[in-house]
């Protein structure tokens, strides 16, 4: 028996091609994710060079960051059409598969590779997308590349790597009812900052994040990047291993089981070290929402926005002013008291089919408030569907919500559905830096039932309430 | 990619700390399938407003800063999104060398294939230069080779790279040639697995 080791050391070993001093690791990918906006220029010098792609068999494609949720029969757009085009003829190229914007499959890039059982643990994981940190939550080590690094693994199916250091964010006691996995990660970026994981892998533990559903656990390793990580994961369970059975991708039949028991292998040993350690308490998170320019500025349902005179320095003095401003809210202001004009339920993020579910418990039987324009963008069309078998649509459309295909949509607004300048949206997605969902717009961020619930409000209200005053 | 040994040149501050990458470059211009031309649309929001006209308000915007080569910016720069288009657009504006406290790690890393230096430089180091970048004409060298930043006025700092990045920035050198001399291993490698 060797030292105990942390999950991230036992999969980077197993995954090292090269070594040698002074230099990064290369480092072995199982799987490459593509899509339509961080890829055409790799491909493009793919061919200036002559090159090819080593192994399609682990590229998979889809089309999510600019497609029309809306009447996709025709992209009015030349420029965006261009680009789907581009990965169209790409693919056919290099022969990787596609789910193109007709398949039956597509969807957010971070939604379908779990989904079709791509997404396995003990894997490395790659994309040009900083979110693919949400393939962590099955025990894989999955982090987000530049484009220069997308044309590296298309031509050798290898990166060249600086060993992460790890953290452990050990998450103590449990949630309380009607708080989400959401809540929790917006509480541990707020409470740590935009920049604590930087240089990190992060691994979420305890009792906490024990007791979270698989789709809980991606809600998490989500939003790793927003706290600086690159990557984020959370050791292989039981949980991770029902999950995965039977997906079209995953092992089948005895080889499943010899995969699984694998798979418990990594878990991080016990008394492994760690380079640094944060730890929160679960039971004190409330319901979130972020106030700000960036994740770290969220606070509890039921606090109010700061004031510039709590800064601790001038730097940060600024920098609540400019979000402030940036955002039109007075410091000290309830932040129940900020009426929004949109609500956007999606993005890789909270567009699951339990985020969806979870939503329309809350807005079952109620109606949008007067003068809120609200949305829900389902992550995949498998997700689309099987809420549609649920009848989930038929409540969503009869509340008010617009009911839509999947994309990634107005979580960064590359499509059609943009927040105008000015107005707020009260969004489930992972960002709500100045203009991300459109020149001017105003993003807080929050939970699918936090969403529902000032789609309701024309404000945000605590979701608890909602249980509470049901007769 | 261009090699990146020594640089002079016209210091530009921006003194906030978590620039993110869609304030470098705004998703609407994602779409572009080339590499090039992104320069005019760096900072995009912040230089421009709704009738796309300059903001006067907006400090890169002045003319004692037209021709910077240099960016001094605060905390945790390049933060966000993995968008290349950010280093891509940051260079077609004429930066070749950004420096700040902290990086982001994929921004950092997007640098180092496309020839911009990232240089880390201490927090007080950085208010300094914010300082003396605000007198017209200011202007800083870079040395890649020495991993050193000084002025002709007597500020001199170094600055920590690992050595592959060092070498990469400093040959110009393509990754994936250099990768593909181990091909072999990586061949191996799969054999082994299978």
């Amino acid at each position: 028996m060797g030292d105990p080791q942390t999950i991230v050391e036992k999969i980077w070993n197993k995954h090292i091609v090269h070594q040698e001093e002074n230099k990064p690791d290369l480092l072995y990918i199982d799987l490459h994710l593509v899509h339509e906006v961080t890829s055409p220029q790799a491909f493009e010098g793919l061919r200036m060079k002559g090159r090819t792609v080593r192994s399609p068999e682990r590229t998979f494609a889809t089309m999510d960051h600019n497609v029309p949720t809306i009447a996709r029969h025709f992209i009015s757009d030349p420029v965006s059409r261009k680009q789907m085009e581009t990965l169209y003829e790409n693919c056919q190229e290099f022969n990787i598969p596609l789910t193109d914007i007709h398949h039956p499959d597509q969807g957010i890039v971070h939604v379908i590779g779990p989904e079709l059982g791509l997404t396995q643990p003990g894997k490395t994981i790659v994309c040009g997308d900083s979110h693919t940190s949400t393939h962590g939550a099955f025990g894989a080590l999955a982090f987000g590349i530049g484009t220069s690094e997308v044309e590296h693994v298309l031509a050798t199916q290898s990166i060249w790597q600086a060993k992460p250091k790890t953290m452990n964010v050990k998450v103590n006691g449990t949630l309380a009812p009607s708080i989400t996995a959401k809540d929790l990660i917006l509480a541990i970026i707020g409470k740590f900052g935009v920049r604590f994981g930087t240089g990190h892998v992060l691994e979420y533990t305890g009792e906490a994040i024990r007791g979270l559903s698989m789709e809980e656990r991606m809600t998490i390793c989500n939003m790793s990047i927003e706290a600086g990580a690159r990557a984020g994961l959370i050791s292989p369970d039981d949980t991770t291993i029902e999950y995965i059975r039977g997906r079209r991708h995953a092992p089948q039949g005895e080889e499943f089981e010899k995969a699984a028991a694998s798979w418990k292998a990594l878990a991080t040993d016990p008394d492994a070290v760690y380079d640094a350690a944060v730890e929160i308490d679960a039971s004190e998170v409330e319901p979130q929402v972020t106030w700000g320019i960036n994740p770290g500025m969220c606070l509890p349902v039921s606090g109010n926005v700061p004031s510039p005179d709590s800064a601790k320095t001038g730097a940060e003095r600024e920098e609540i002013e400019r979000a402030l401003e940036y955002m039109g809210l007075e410091a000290n202001q309830p932040i129940s008291s900020v009426p929004i004009q949109h609500v956007f339920i999606g993005s890789c993020t909270n567009s699951r089919l339990s985020d969806l579910e979870r939503a329309a418990k809350i807005i079952e039987g109620k109606t949008v408030h007067e003068g809120v324009r609200a949305m829900v963008v389902p992550g995949s069309q498998s997700v689309k569907s099987a809420a549609e078998e649920k009848g989930l649509d038929k409540i969503f459309t009869a509340a008010g919500f617009e009911w839509r295909d999947a994309g990634c949509s107005m979580c960064l607004a590359m499509n059609d559905d943009i927040v105008p300048p000015g107005e707020r949206c009260a969004s489930t997605s992972n960002r709500n830096f100045e203009g991300r969902q459109g020149n001017g717009a105003r993003t807080h961020l929050v939970a699918p039932e936090m969403a529902a619930a000032a789609a309701v409000e024309g404000h945000f209200v605590d979701v608890r309430s909602f249980f509470t005053s049901a007769v | 990619m261009i090699p990146i040994r020594q640089h002079e040149g016209l210091v530009y501050p921006l003194n906030r700390s978590n620039i993110d990458t869609d304030q470098i470059i705004p998703k609407q211009f994602l779409k572009r399938i080339e590499r090039q031309g992104f320069g005019q649309f760096l900072f995009y929001n912040w230089r421009f407003d709704e009738n796309e006209q300059p903001r006067v308000d907006f400090s890169l915007n002045e003319d004692r800063y037209q021709g910077a080569t240099i960016m001094v910016a605060g905390e945790n720069f390049g933060c966000g999104s993995s968008r290349e288009h950010a280093p891509w657009a940051l260079q077609d504006y004429g930066f070749l060398v950004i420096i700040a406290p902290s990086f982001a790690d994929i921004f950092y890393s997007n640098c180092s294939k496309n020839g911009i230096l990232p240089i880390r430089l201490k927090e007080t180091e950085v208010q300094q230069l914010m300082k003396k970048a605000e007198t017209p004409g200011y202007r800083l060298t870079a040395d890649l080779e020495a991993q050193r930043v000084y002025d002709n006025e007597g500020f001199e700092a170094s600055f920590e790279i690992t050595s592959y990045m060092r070498e990469m920035l400093l040959n110009g050198w393509d990754e994936i040639s250099v990768t593909l001399t181990h091909e072999d291993k990586i061949t191996q490698f799969e054999q082994q697995r299978s």
